[in-house]
């Protein structure tokens, strides 16, 4: 089902496919939301990786993905100044402008990885909830740091004239970082959402996988044969917050979307545990089901106003007495009883 | 093992590669994202579904606050609008029709924000957009209205760059630059101020860009600036900030924040013995600031975009159907929404079609639109260009003590 | 002279309130080492019931005549009907995942802290305009020392806080259901084969927490009198704080919860008045990382090898 680079090739062409035609057929607010899907899938399933796997736990996802999203705008901002002189979508797919986006949301996923060594270490090396405290910590700390950063500069003589470390910090401060240009589409959600998905899976049924689910289900015992904890729990959190960083940067260049520091705080991070959680802890379709039920969710009942939350909120905590293993448990939807006695 | 882990690296970057090499081969084929911007969607026009009847109904949109930490300016607003909506009703609606209003709660959040917006525009297929109050909230729709080519107008963002968005982004406020002008000419002059203190919430671009544009314009103007001090919104506890404010020896205090906030810090303003007046912004404007702030925040000042005690015509009659519909004085927020939806209308009987860009245009050439917030022309940057009162706490009540005109 | 005086006393006030919300986080997390993130919602409730009573008795009135009895009738009243919220939520959403992995329970806390948190601000409850929290208790200014006033408000708040405390360190060190709550917090199983009802000794903890809680409520209301519902990211910033203050104290020590409290008050209050007012949300967390680094147990708490 997953070897080879045939599932990668079929994801592509699913990406094709559905940038090709999914616009005319569906509609833009349908093409919205499956963008918006597909950013989620690539948060909770990332951060399976570190919840679900590892069973570590961290609440600080939005901020890795802060972190990619504000370096993938400042490559694509003051980059399309630089070469084209505006900040407007160039030529259109596969060309130029693409390839800047693309290359800024793979910058970003570095810094988010390099970020996420740094604040990993240290707490990784402590018991598990230590993690949570330090992940929530540093999104306050990057939320209060990215406030104080200066205006965005627009116009093209004044980039060329401002130094990196100048542009690096003129990121809108609180107003948020406005004026990126719109690449996300959906082939390069896709896309991204092809490679997070192989990379899970194959992640989760290789011998790495194993060692990381050892480390969920006993850290003594797993350390006991020899798994090196610390070490894998520290490449597992990198790994994640690289996938989040590409989330961000997608995020960042997409329509109806904002960039400011206000919005990629806990409350974002929670939203991605729960999704984690709901799916199933360590099920990779059932973190994909879980980011489409709970992005669509909130969209259907827009309507109920004031009783969204309160239902949403009784939803979860009925959800976690009723079903505590989520969806689908650590199960893949291949996996499931019904459809494998109906496949033999 | 560990051949197993090193395979990890070698997918990714196959993987890279492949990307990478497909996008080589460069595609022919146009961007979804890159064309929408161009050829920009007009209400009617766009993807599957069909039209939605129009029958004899215009729809608009309205996305705002309804819940979350500033629920009361959505709530008020959306109040204002829907005065509005009966109103020209009544009247026979516009060119025949019936308005019908479609309002969508944003819980105060840009993401929500922006989401509500695409709805509203290429689901609900509404005319033109009404909202936000704050100015992050606008930005993050109005960036969405711009790439649909549909007009929007913000009632009361007065970040200055809210409208820089392009040319469907209108507002019916002042901007913060303007504000800032005129709190520190009432500072400097009506209150012979040489030394003012700032307080600003450092996480509201609202209150960051006002904080600048009054410290800019009452150094201008002679004044020193002691010192500025910092909160986050929500923030509870101002202690430490005023402890260093009060060492400074300020003649007047000036707090750009929202009223949630002003009415905390008159509290611990006058806890600590701080007796100069305060000064705010319209984002003091709400009845809760004096049910908060009680006799602490008796005497302090704020600029606003209209006063009900005015006694202009516009105002009398707005005042008495707004507490005629809703039991209780309009605020400013209402006013802005009643005179964005009535420009708006007014707008549409102008223009030849409801089109985006016709009615854009029509939005655009307004002149002189006398509005119960002042008398509205739009310039070329498509701001209003009007006055500002200023308004003084008395009795629970804010009292109108000044109108201050744009500088010609 | 006078901005440090006036540092220390508002270091003071605002760090046992602090120290009152730890205690809450730092028992939960003792007995089931989770982090009750509905603990901070708990609190704005016992505010919220604070000011409904004090509203409901008159206290709204201008003319009102501040009593202490009333104050102290309100603060009970809030810690009872704060500890039966604290039950009923232990006995519907926690009890019945006591054996599921601890990220449920952590993913049922926020679910239970959204709950509340927006149940709140429906208009049949608190709604979602800020309202002004009547002043029951007459603030006076009692004395001034080196220009820095002394008001009666903080010092029956920091009074009342340290009494509270006392109270709990006699309860949980020197009684038998103190003994027993030591006893599940070191080792559930062992406590229970010993004959001890491990579900009431839960279930006290939480009532016991969530009365703290409220009174830290009421305390607060009475300083800062602004109470806003639907300002979420403010109160859970503030029980994130509080958690912190249980953490470099020594999660699960009563007494490193108390200190930990002061300490984040001042450190909090310091940073603001004497380096940035700018960058005061980052100190807290700042010294969470560097106590993680040099201290992880915490500054009381004792450096515990997990069990096999």
């Amino acid at each position: 089902m997953i070897k080879g680079l045939a599932p990668l090739a079929a994801g592509l062409a699913l990406a094709v496919a559905m940038q090709l035609s999914a616009g005319p057929i569906i509609g833009p607010f349908a093409v919205k939301l499956l963008m918006d899907i597909g950013i989620n899938v690539i948060l909770a399933v990332s951060l399976n990786i570190v919840n679900g796997f590892t069973g570590q736990f961290s609440i600080g996802h939005a901020g890795f993905m802060a972190v990619g999203g504000y370096v993938a705008g400042c490559f694509t901002y003051y980059g399309s100044y630089l070469i084209w002189g505006a900040p407007r979508v160039q030529a259109g797919w596969l060309s130029g402008g693409d390839l800047l986006f693309v290359g800024g949301c793979l910058a970003g996923a570095a810094v988010a990885g390099a970020a996420g060594f740094v604040v990993g270490l240290p707490s990784l090396r402590l018991r598990g909830d230590y993690l949570a405290i330090v992940t929530l910590g540093f999104g306050e700390i990057l939320r209060v740091m990215l406030q104080r950063t200066g205006d965005v500069v627009t116009s093209a003589e004044e980039v060329r004239a401002a130094s990196w470390p100048t542009l690096a910090t003129s990121l809108g401060g609180s107003l948020g970082f406005s004026g990126l240009p719109y690449y996300t589409d959906l082939f390069w959600v896709y896309v991204f959402v092809a490679v997070t998905l192989l990379v899970a899976l194959r992640l989760k049924f290789s011998s790495l996988g194993r060692a990381f689910l050892s480390i969920r289900e006993n850290e003594i015992a797993a350390e006991a044969v020899g798994v090196n904890t610390t070490r894998l729990k520290v490449r597992a959190f990198v790994l994640a917050a690289a996938f989040a960083g590409i989330a961000g940067g997608l995020f960042a260049h997409e329509v109806g979307t904002s960039l400011n520091p206000r919005e990629l705080g806990f409350q974002k991070s929670f939203d991605i545990v729960i999704m984690v959680v709901l799916g199933g802890m360590g099920s990779v379709s059932g973190a994909v089901l879980a980011a489409i039920v709970l992005t669509l969710l909130p969209e259907a009942l827009r309507g109920f106003s004031e009783f969204r939350m309160p239902i949403y909120a009784l939803a979860l905590i009925l959800m976690m007495i009723l079903r505590p293993q989520g969806i689908l448990g650590l199960r893949e939807v291949w996996e499931l009883p019904w459809l494998r006695r109906r496949r033999s | 093992m560990n051949s197993n882990v090193t395979r990890i690296p070698t997918t990714i970057a196959l993987t890279l590669a492949l990307v990478s090499g497909l996008s080589g081969c460069g595609g022919n084929k146009p961007a979804e994202g890159g064309a929408g911007a161009g050829s920009a969607a007009s209400p009617a026009g766009g993807g599957g579904g069909g039209p939605k009847p129009a029958g004899g109904t215009i729809l608009i949109g309205h996305y705002g606050s309804m819940t979350g930490s500033e629920a009361t300016f959505g709530q008020s607003t959306d109040n204002g609008i829907r005065l509005a909506v009966r109103e020209r009703n009544a009247a026979g609606g516009v060119k025949g029709k019936t308005i019908e209003l479609k309002t969508y709660d944003d819980q105060g959040k840009a993401q929500e924000a922006g989401t509500a917006v695409t709805r509203l525009i290429t689901d609900d297929r509404v005319t033109a957009i009404l909202g936000e109050v704050a100015s992050t909230l606008s930005l993050a729709g109005g960036r969405v209205a711009q790439q649909y080519g549909v007009p929007m107008i913000s009632p009361s963002s007065t970040n200055p760059a809210v409208t820089q968005i392009g040319d469907m982004v209108f507002r019916v406020c002042f901007l913060d630059s303007f504000q800032g002008w005129v709190e520190a000419k009432f500072a400097r002059e009506t209150l012979k101020a040489g030394k003012a203190a700032i307080l600003y919430d450092q996480s509201q671009a609202y209150s960051k860009g006002l904080k600048d544009y009054f410290k800019k314009a009452f150094e201008y103007q002679g004044g020193i600036v002691t010192t500025e001090q910092a909160y986050s919104g929500g923030d509870q506890d101002f202690s430490a900030q005023l402890t260093t404010i009060r060492a400074t020896k300020p003649d007047v205090l000036f707090v750009p924040g929202y009223y949630t906030d002003a009415g905390n810090v008159s509290i611990q303003v006058r806890k600590l013995g701080i007796t100069v007046p305060m000064l705010g912004g319209d984002g003091w404007d709400s009845t809760q600031l004096a049910a908060i702030g009680k006799d602490a925040i008796e005497g302090s000042y704020y600029s606003n975009h209209y006063s009900f005690q005015e006694e202009r015509p516009e105002v009398k009659n707005f005042v008495e159907k707004y507490k005629a519909d809703y039991g209780r004085v309009p605020d400013g927020l209402a006013a802005l929404g009643y005179d964005a939806a009535r420009l708006l209308f007014d707008a549409m009987d102008r223009a030849e079609s409801l089109e985006g860009k016709t009615l854009g245009a029509a939005i655009a050439a307004t002149k002189g639109f006398k509005g119960v917030t002042g008398i509205i022309s739009m310039d070329e940057n498509r701001d209003a260009k009007k006055s500002a009162v200023i308004v003084q706490m008395k009795g629970g009540i804010p009292v109108y003590v000044t109108t201050i005109e744009p500088p010609q | 002279m006078t901005k440090f005086l006036q540092t220390l006393m508002d270091g003071v006030a605002v760090g046992s309130l602090y120290a009152l919300i730890a205690l809450g986080y730092t028992m939960v997390y003792g007995i089931l080492q989770f982090i009750n993130f509905a603990h901070s919602d708990v609190f704005v409730l016992g505010a919220w019931i604070s000011y409904t009573l004090a509203v409901g008795l008159g206290y709204a009135a201008a003319d009102a005549e501040p009593s202490v009895l009333a104050a102290v009738g309100i603060l009970l009243a809030a810690m009872a009907a704060c500890g039966a919220a604290g039950f009923t939520i232990e006995r519907l959403a926690y009890r019945p995942l006591r054996r599921a992995p601890r990220l449920n329970v952590l993913i049922t806390a926020i679910g239970v802290s959204l709950l509340l948190q927006n149940v709140g601000q429906l208009k049949w409850f608190f709604g979602t305009q800020p309202q002004r929290m009547p002043s029951v208790l007459a603030d006076r200014v009692l004395g001034s020392v080196a220009g820095v006033q002394v008001h009666l408000v903080d010092l029956i708040g920091a009074g009342t806080a340290l009494a509270l405390m006392l109270v709990l360190d006699r309860l949980i060190f020197h009684t038998r259901l103190g003994r027993a709550m030591r006893a599940v917090s070191h080792d559930t199983t062992v406590a229970a084969l010993m004959g001890i009802n491990v579900d009431a000794v839960i279930s006290f903890t939480f009532v016991l927490g969530s009365s703290l809680a409220a009174a830290a409520g009421f305390l607060y209301a009475m300083k800062y009198p602004g109470l806003n519902q639907p300002a979420h990211a403010t109160w859970v910033l503030l029980g994130l704080k509080a958690f912190v203050a249980a953490v470099i104290g020594g999660i699960g020590n009563v007494r490193g919860a108390m200190l930990g409290g002061i300490l984040i008050g001042f450190i909090e209050l310091f940073g603001a008045a004497y380096l940035s007012p700018h960058l005061r949300d980052i100190y807290v967390f700042s010294i969470l990382i560097l106590v993680l680094l040099v201290r992880p147990s915490g500054i009381l708490g004792r450096a515990v090898a997990e069990k096999v």
